[in-house]
């Protein structure tokens, strides 16, 4: 196979990267790495020269010592500015996103990120804000992410928030922390070694309670897609810390009963984390902290719209209930100066209050600690709180009110030609199985989310929950247009005609993408992990997999 | 404002459709009992009406006109090209290339982050990214315990207070000891770690130390490799990216893993983030990596294509058997890091590093030829330098009040650093900057 040194993309980029492959008669790597592209002393962005001012005075002052030198100079790219950023255009040709097609992937919320955020967060006046400039200097910041917090409240009904966790999954990491922190200050973090998770949960879950030294007790799900409560009820006892339960679930489901799973925790001794991923179905329709719930994560490039990224940045605050409130992490952003309601009622009107003054305080004894540098990751703050702002009251429950009428929307219009293992009422998303398509004509769920690519749309997320065979998780979010949705149910509709029909032609695809189905199965057996400069011997192997030892634990 | 798409008439066909009457029907497996109650959240804003607030809190900060602040946190010319890039929305509205089929751009862009690290650091592979330079020391330090099952884990105290924090708070969790190795901070000391002190803590898991270290003093990295070595412990090297450009590769002084914060590599100061995590290992330890790695495949025709992989070591796979919780990466920030190192390429990255550190050495100058500040340690630092300046506190304060930002004010954190500030330099630091600087003290005597 050979490798062609011109790109296949033009100026019009995005169709020719695509047709150029579908065409399929000529074997061409679509766009080459950068480091192809370089050659030897080709300039892109230049700096200035030291003055001779500078230069004179630096003489006298410590040189630097020869063996801390490096020997070879890195052998980063050397191209022009244009050359580069047509690397990246054409990169870009090769990526699906929100901003290009329906991207319906479960569990991950793929709504609009409006661009008003982007305008937001560029500002210099917050971009180029320093985290260390004296408070003084930072009083915008530190208001904003005051205010945010106090909004994170009033969705959530918990009565404190740190922002300081920068992703979901580092979000769960805090509150276990915490978790154990409070069960240590009641003197029983000996003897409360075990969290619950539900079946359904996110690996997220199980990964991080081990990552604080817990031991994971699976609770298998009831008939209905609900925690079996027999079950939970059976597994809580003076031995378990937590809780973990996502809601509404991962297959879309609201806890119907939600109010004795959180008392029989409770009664336990035991704490009620909500796992917030799925919040944007439930905005003004329960606030977690507000029954019983002890701590939650917000996703804030979920519901909140800050933009995925490729996968990150994200943010992962987390909200706790008053007994919690001592461990969270430290510093937090507080108000030292000024009447809160007063501040608030300003900022809501578009004022500022006059004396008020922020800060951050460190001074918390019973704190966790810190679980990131800094504050946590402000440039989504900035984004989440614009947006919370635009919507508003009325937007905020009309981002529910439309996710979930979009996720039955396809329920009902989809459900007689995929099955549908728990068919209630959906809340953000909606989970078929593909198992009738794999038992009657071998074609697996895989194959239809290919068979789906060459729609020009992403599939839904696949394979997970972990509870259904065969698993198409849709989440449609409150962004898409009926025709889209129409679109979609087309698309889904004919892919199961054709899983009937012309199984061969599914499992083929997709046909229409810069490449086809890739062997990840050779990718992780000779990980290929790096460019190999073409003078460079071959680089080291990574050693043949072996179980993997468990972390050290107390 | 919303961004709803729908007309009435869009929802009540879906409604008809799915046969409720109203969308209430639709919450109510909501048991009553738990239904929320009322809340705070003011009314919606129009754009315009967004935009003001927006504004108005940007305005409420003050960005300085002068500033020598950095202490882990660095300003440095972003090329506009690469705001451009890392503003497509092709990259800023992708999610984890899960379809591999269509997230050839974001893979591959993550395979060149990989190679541009591995390259930067002379280590063989790289992670697709990190949270920021703190939890890439922390997951740095578990994964060493994983590897040499151990569980305790000695640090420098050269090595950022803010990373130290943060490894205290991981190591917590599955109760891994941390022990601090000390750095000679006297007025007039060599502001270094003393490799001789590692043999003193015993048996660890990995000896962590920074280059240049928090002071900005350069360390004997050798030496530290050496001790940790000699006492079986993995060396784990925290470095500042863009003196890679001058200073040796921790893989050539023996790093068994590297962690780093990649800001400077063309991310904004933003308030303390969105940042990037740097890690890099040897491939011997690939297997108890946290986190995302991309890999080179071939597709059903023998085409060159990119997968995430290795994913047996990931949450999503192996749950509570997993190397880490880590979901994704920080992949916006990577690209801008990745767009960064091509668009300066080797000798715009060296400019920068020469450059920094001569206007360091111009402002050090400065100060001690004003009789105005003298440097607290021996030795030798890169760009950034401590100074002991008298009445520090309080004439740091009356220069932010003519935004003028005399670096960072050490007693703030440590008391023991009393009358020390930390500046830094970098190529954005212009002559006229070190004249006001060296002016403003001077005023405030």
């Amino acid at each position: 196979m050979s490798v062609a040194e011109a790109p296949s993309a033009d100026a019009s980029g995005r169709g020719s990267a695509f047709s150029g492959a579908a065409g399929g008669a000529e074997l061409t790597v679509v766009e080459p790495l950068i480091f192809e592209r370089s050659r030897a002393e080709r300039r892109g962005v230049r700096f200035p020269r030291a003055s001779d001012v500078a230069r004179q005075a630096a003489v006298g002052q410590p040189e630097l010592p020869a063996s801390v030198l490096r020997a070879h100079a890195p052998r980063l790219p050397e191209v022009s500015e244009l050359e580069m950023l047509r690397h990246f255009n054409r990169l870009a040709h090769l990526n699906q996103a929100i901003d290009l097609n329906f991207y319906p992937l479960g569990s991950c919320t793929m709504k609009y990120n409006p661009k008003v955020n982007e305008w937001a967060a560029r500002l210099p006046g917050l971009a180029d804000s320093h985290p260390l400039d004296p408070e003084e200097l930072s009083q915008g910041s530190l208001e904003l992410m005051w205010l945010l917090a106090e909004l994170l409240k009033d969705v959530s009904g918990f009565t404190a928030i740190s922002l300081q966790p920068a992703a979901g999954a580092h979000g769960e990491l805090t509150g276990m922390l915490m978790t154990r922190a409070y069960h240590r200050a009641n003197g029983e973090a000996e003897q409360r070694t075990k969290v619950l998770v539900p079946d359904s949960s996110h690996g997220t879950n199980p990964a991080t309670a081990t990552m604080v030294g817990y031991q994971t007790v699976t609770i298998r799900s009831n008939q209905r897609g609900g925690i079996d409560l027999e079950a939970l009820r059976a597994a809580l006892g003076p031995d378990v810390a937590a809780l973990m339960i996502t809601n509404p679930s991962t297959l879309g489901i609201f806890e119907d009963q939600i109010d004795q799973v959180i008392g029989a925790v409770k009664e336990a001794g035991a704490i009620a984390y909500m796992d917030g991923a799925n919040l944007n179905a439930i905005l003004g329709r329960f606030r977690p902290g507000e029954v019983g719930f002890d701590i939650m994560h917000f996703n804030l490039h979920k519901t909140f719209s800050t933009p995925h990224g490729g996968g990150g940045p994200g943010a992962g605050p987390i909200g706790v209930s008053p007994r919690l409130e001592p461990f969270l992490p430290r510093p937090m952003p507080v108000l030292v100066v000024g009447d809160p309601d007063e501040v608030r009622a300003n900022a809501w009107a578009g004022r500022s209050t006059p004396g008020v003054r922020f800060a951050l305080d460190d001074d918390r004894p019973q704190s966790i600690g810190k679980v990131r540098s800094l504050y946590g990751n402000f440039g989504m703050f900035v984004r989440a709180y614009t947006y919370i702002r635009s919507n508003g009251d009325a937007g905020l429950r009309t981002i529910s009110e439309d996710a979930v009428l979009a996720a039955n929307y396809l329920r009902v219009k989809l459900n007689d030609v995929y099955d549908l293992p728990y068919d209630r009422i959906s809340k953000h998303e909606v989970v078929f199985s593909g198992r009738r398509q794999k038992r009657e004509h071998g074609v697996t769920t895989l194959d239809i989310a290919k068979a789906i690519l060459d729609h020009g749309i992403h599939p839904p997320t696949i394979y997970f929950p972990l509870i259904v065979e065969e698993a198409l998780m849709v989440e449609p979010t409150e962004t898409e247009s009926l025709e889209t949705l129409d679109h979609f149910i087309g698309v889904m509709r004919e892919i199961a005609e054709q899983a009937a029909t012309d199984p061969d032609a599914i499992k083929r695809a997709p046909s229409t993408t810069p490449v086809g189905r890739l062997d990840e199965a050779a990718a992780a057996r000779r990980p290929d992990l790096r460019h190999v400069f073409p003078d460079e011997t071959a680089p080291p192997s990574a050693p043949p997999a072996a179980p993997t030892p468990d972390a050290p634990t107390t | 404002m919303t961004y709803s798409p729908h007309t009435e008439a869009d929802r009540a066909r879906m409604l008809e459709a799915v046969g409720v009457a109203s969308i209430e029907d639709l919450f109510a497996d909501i048991p009553v009992a738990v239904r929320a109650g009322s809340w705070g959240v003011p009314p919606p804003l129009a754009e315009q009406e967004v935009r003001a607030e927006l504004a108005r809190l940007a305005g409420r900060n003050r960005i300085p006109d002068v500033t020598f602040l950095g202490a882990g946190v660095y300003r440095h010319l972003i090329p506009a090209v690469v705001g451009e890039v890392i503003g497509r929305s092709e990259f800023a509205t992708a999610y984890t290339p899960y379809q591999p089929e269509v997230s050839q751009g974001t893979l591959q862009s993550i395979y060149e982050f990989q190679s541009l690290i591995c390259e930067l650091t002379g280590m063989e592979v790289a992670t697709a990214s990190h949270y920021d330079g703190a939890t890439a020391t922390a997951e740095a330090a578990l994964m060493a315990c994983r590897l040499t099952r151990r569980s305790r884990v000695a640090v420098s105290a050269g090595v950022n207070p803010d990373y130290r924090r943060v490894l205290q708070t991981y190591c917590s969790g599955p109760g891994i000891e941390v022990d601090t190795i000390p750095v000679d901070l006297a007025d007039g000391g060599d502001g270094t770690t003393d490799p001789a002190a590692i043999e003193r803590v015993g048996e660890v898991a990995c000896v962590i130390a920074a280059q240049p270290n928090f002071y900005g003093q350069l360390e004997p990295m050798q030496s530290l490799a050496d001790a940790a070595h000699a006492a079986g412990a993995q060396f784990v090297a925290v470095v500042e990216p863009t003196s890679l450009a001058l200073l040796e590769a921790p893989g050539e002084y023996g790093a068994d893993i590297v962690a780093s914060e990649g800001q400077p590599l063309g991310i904004p100061v933003n308030f303390g983030g969105p940042f990037v995590g740097l890690m890099a290992a040897r491939m011997a330890s690939v297997r108890q990596m946290p986190g995302r790695l991309v890999g080179a495949t071939r597709d059903v025709q023998g085409r060159k294509g990119y997968v995430l992989t290795l994913q047996a070591r990931e949450q999503h796979i192996r749950r509570e058997k997993a190397a880490s919780n880590i979901c994704t990466n920080q992949a916006l920030m990577a690209l801008a890091a990745t767009a960064y190192l091509t668009a300066v390429g080797p000798a715009g990255l060296r400019e920068v590093a020469e450059l920094s550190m001569t206007q360091a050495r111009h402002l050090t100058a400065a100060l001690e030829s004003a009789g105005l500040a003298k440097r607290r340690f021996g030795g030798t630092y890169l760009n950034e330098v401590a100074l002991r300046v008298p009445n520090a506190a309080s004439r740091h304060a009356a220069l932010a009040e003519r935004g003028i930002v005399a670096g960072h004010l050490l007693e703030r954190d440590q008391p023991e650093l009393r009358d020390t500030l930390l500046l830094v330099a970098t190529e954005l630091t212009t002559d006229d900057d070190i004249e006001r600087l060296v002016s403003a003290l001077d005023e405030t005597r």
